[in-house]
């Protein structure tokens, strides 16, 4: 059998969730052993053409030219997974859609007519069959590696869609909302981090963006209780997957 | 006579964080033009965050860069604190500073055993490289751990840390937490203090470059988590007067800003960072410095590769000093009321200074949000030595000239993501 070929993509984005991979220090080495890396440009300098085994496409789609670039590279990719936030919801630069973009690009820039940037910021989704998705801002390293280890051996990444609370109870953090009354997304948020921020005595503020069907209705009266005020609660779920918390919040 | 054109092009420019390209065009001969090209998309962060609360950009901001979210969090906070004038206690900043050496040993790392040192030793990588000198890439790497699960136990995780808000923290580490990490950071000084002694026989070309350099200072210690602003050529001023000395300009070709200080091109980061504060290192680090060939002032950015690696030197002897005296803070935090006005801060990310200025208004949500990244200081004088290195070696053929091009850009370690984004590789010689 030949050895399978991986490429990383990278659109808008902040670099974080290819780093991911390069943060993988102790199974980085084993990885590049086991498949090859044959698109990788934060990471090297030698380019192997397409097709590829697996794809992993980090960014969200902002401009014309990566318009076309996302159906490129899934015509020449067997498995499509998009990692992070900007690649499965457009990310914090999805706030543009909004906004008037002329406006901000006005902002920003003194001659924004030298900008070819779109009214809006993507999912992969939105262009592309993606085959899997991982969320988080960032992406969760463990998830990562099992994806790839579970493609490795041509099987279903098993990425539940349950929620922050249940990996907070699973793992028996005592429940910042309850005993403390601190404002948290848990309820509402998707699994994947290991309930990291009620570990370290803060709400979830919703960074791996909606679990599968979230319950926001009956979250959000509970978050003003807990003290935070219509736009407080407007903003927690405007940041950095401002589109699919939009698309899920039915209490208005 | 028509002028004798020569063209040169590489599609992406590798191993540096984001995307760009590179543009020279020679006219019989004679370098005509250097342009950086970043073209990463723009995602507009200084819009979107007017309107925000007050206490969001240290989560905000982090989002601008994976390698860097550290420095994003903390200029943030010390300017939204000077905006509402609160004075953070030295053992929270101890603790901030522990977790920002946390990312200079990690992105140091990452970029002189995966990105740098492949140039000097011809791999298109650390990967392969790892399999010919497993004593450079598999040591590399566990220094870049160290880095990284510093992080992520004082921050929760290397990347994106969720545990920093303004004035201090959610919550903070025991003593006793800290005891497995202090062992990890011994092992790795004996490592870096190793490595140094190897990469300093790798082979620099001789040159050096006139930039002003601008870098914090902060007294009697090397500058990291804020300070006040040095230069080379002038001096010393205020964060507040940053704006008056640092001017950004939109050029064409870039979706990164270009700034000037007084009107002139310079440099930050490692080099001007250690050239400025190399007094102020610790015992160890500058010794190491001394025997790996480093004077006090640094011009060669071929050789930043040694100062990086002074620097992790320095961040895992600074990490060991702090857990070593760390007793945890009465309080994880202390408040941080609003107040409308304007503030500044700064911090030196691993790739030099980070500029932010927040201006509050009465209803306690952003009025305007200001961020000048490293590497759009950097943009003129990384064009300026790939001008100069064009030059010099007129007679080279394209091959080598365009892969001394980008050489020249990865001694800046640029973060085109933080800039704006995008690098691709063209040379055109006319």
């Amino acid at each position: 059998m030949s050895v399978p070929t991986l490429a990383v993509w990278k659109f808008a984005s902040c670099d974080g969730c290819q780093l991911t991979l390069l943060d993988c220090e102790d199974e980085l080495l084993t990885l590049a052993g086991r498949v090859q890396i044959a698109t990788f440009l934060e990471a090297s300098s030698d380019i192997v053409g397409g097709p590829y085994d697996v794809s992993l496409v980090e960014g969200s789609i902002t401009t014309p030219a990566d318009e076309r670039r996302i159906k490129e590279i899934r015509e020449q990719s067997k498995v499509l997974v998009t990692i992070g936030a900007c690649a499965t919801a457009g990310g914090v630069q999805a706030l543009r859609n909004f906004a008037d973009i002329d406006e901000f690009a006005s902002v920003v820039y003194a001659k924004p007519e030298y900008l070819d940037t779109l009214a809006t910021s993507t999912p992969a989704a939105a262009h592309v069959k993606v085959d899997y998705q991982l969320q988080g801002c960032p992406i969760d390293r463990g998830q990562l590696l099992g994806t790839l280890a579970a493609l490795l051996v041509g099987r279903k990444p098993r990425l539940p869609a349950k929620t922050v609370c249940t990996e907070c109870k699973l793992r028996g953090v005592t429940c910042v909302v309850v005993a403390e009354g601190i404002p948290c997304l848990g309820p509402v948020t998707h699994a994947g981090c290991g309930a990291l921020c009620p570990s370290y005595h803060r709400g979830c503020y919703g960074c791996f963006g909606p679990a599968a069907t979230p319950n926001s209705a009956a979250l959000i009266p509970v978050l003003h209780r807990d003290g935070m005020s219509g736009g407080d609660v407007d903003r927690v779920f405007s940041t950095f997957n401002v589109a699919n918390f939009a698309a899920e919040r039915h209490d208005r | 006579m028509t002028p004798e054109i020569r063209t040169l092009s590489v599609g992406a420019l590798t191993r540096v964080e984001g995307e760009g390209a590179l543009h020279v065009t020679l006219t019989d001969g004679v370098v005509e033009s250097v342009e950086l090209n970043i073209y990463e998309p723009p995602r507009f962060f200084e819009a979107f965050l007017r309107g925000r609360a007050y206490t969001e950009p240290p989560d905000i901001t982090a989002r601008v860069c994976g390698i860097c979210p550290v420095a994003y969090q903390i200029s943030a906070s010390n300017a939204i604190e000077d905006a509402c004038g609160v004075t953070v206690p030295p053992e929270l900043v101890a603790l901030r500073r522990l977790l920002y050496c946390g990312e200079w040993i990690h992105s140091h790392a990452l970029h002189i055993f995966l990105l740098h040192t492949p140039d000097f030793l011809g791999y298109p990588d650390g990967i392969s490289l790892a399999k010919d000198r497993p004593d450079l890439i598999e040591r590399g790497l566990a220094i870049k751990k160290t880095g990284n699960r510093l992080m992520e136990e004082i921050g929760g995780r290397a990347i994106h840390p969720i545990n920093v808000r303004l004035g201090g923290f959610y919550s903070v580490p025991h003593k006793h937490d800290l005891e497995p990490l202090a062992e990890m950071l011994r092992r790795s000084l004996d490592d870096a203090l190793d490595i140094l002694r190897s990469v300093s026989e790798f082979d620099f070309p001789d040159v050096e470059f006139d930039h002003e350099l601008l870098s914090l200072a902060d007294g009697e210690r090397y500058p990291i988590e804020n300070g006040t602003i040095k230069r080379s050529d002038g001096p010393s001023f205020d964060v507040a007067e940053f704006s008056d000395h640092i001017v950004e300009a939109q050029v064409k070709h870039s979706t990164a800003l270009h700034a000037a200080l007084d009107g002139e091109r310079f440099l930050t980061g490692p080099l001007a960072r250690y050239s400025l504060n190399s007094a102020a290192l610790s015992p160890i680090a500058r010794e190491a410095a001394a025997a790996a060939g480093l004077g006090r002032v640094c011009r060669n950015p071929f050789r930043s590769i040694l100062v990086r690696a002074v620097e992790v030197i320095y961040a895992i002897e600074e990490s060991l000093r702090i857990i070593a005296e760390y007793e945890p803070p009465a309080r994880p935090f202390v408040d941080v009321p609003a107040r409308a006005g304007v503030g500044h801060g700064v911090s030196e990310a691993p790739r030099g200074l980070l500029y932010h200025r927040y201006e509050i208004g009465d209803d306690n949500l952003i009025r305007s949000a200001t961020i000048v990244p490293p590497t759009a200081q950097n943009q003129a004088a990384i064009e300026h030595e790939m001008a100069e290195l064009v030059a010099a070696n007129l007679t080279s053929d394209d091959a080598t000239l365009t892969s001394l091009c980008e050489r020249s850009i990865r001694n800046h370690d640029p973060c085109i993501s933080c800039s704006a984004h995008f690098l691709t590789l063209t040379i055109d010689r006319k």
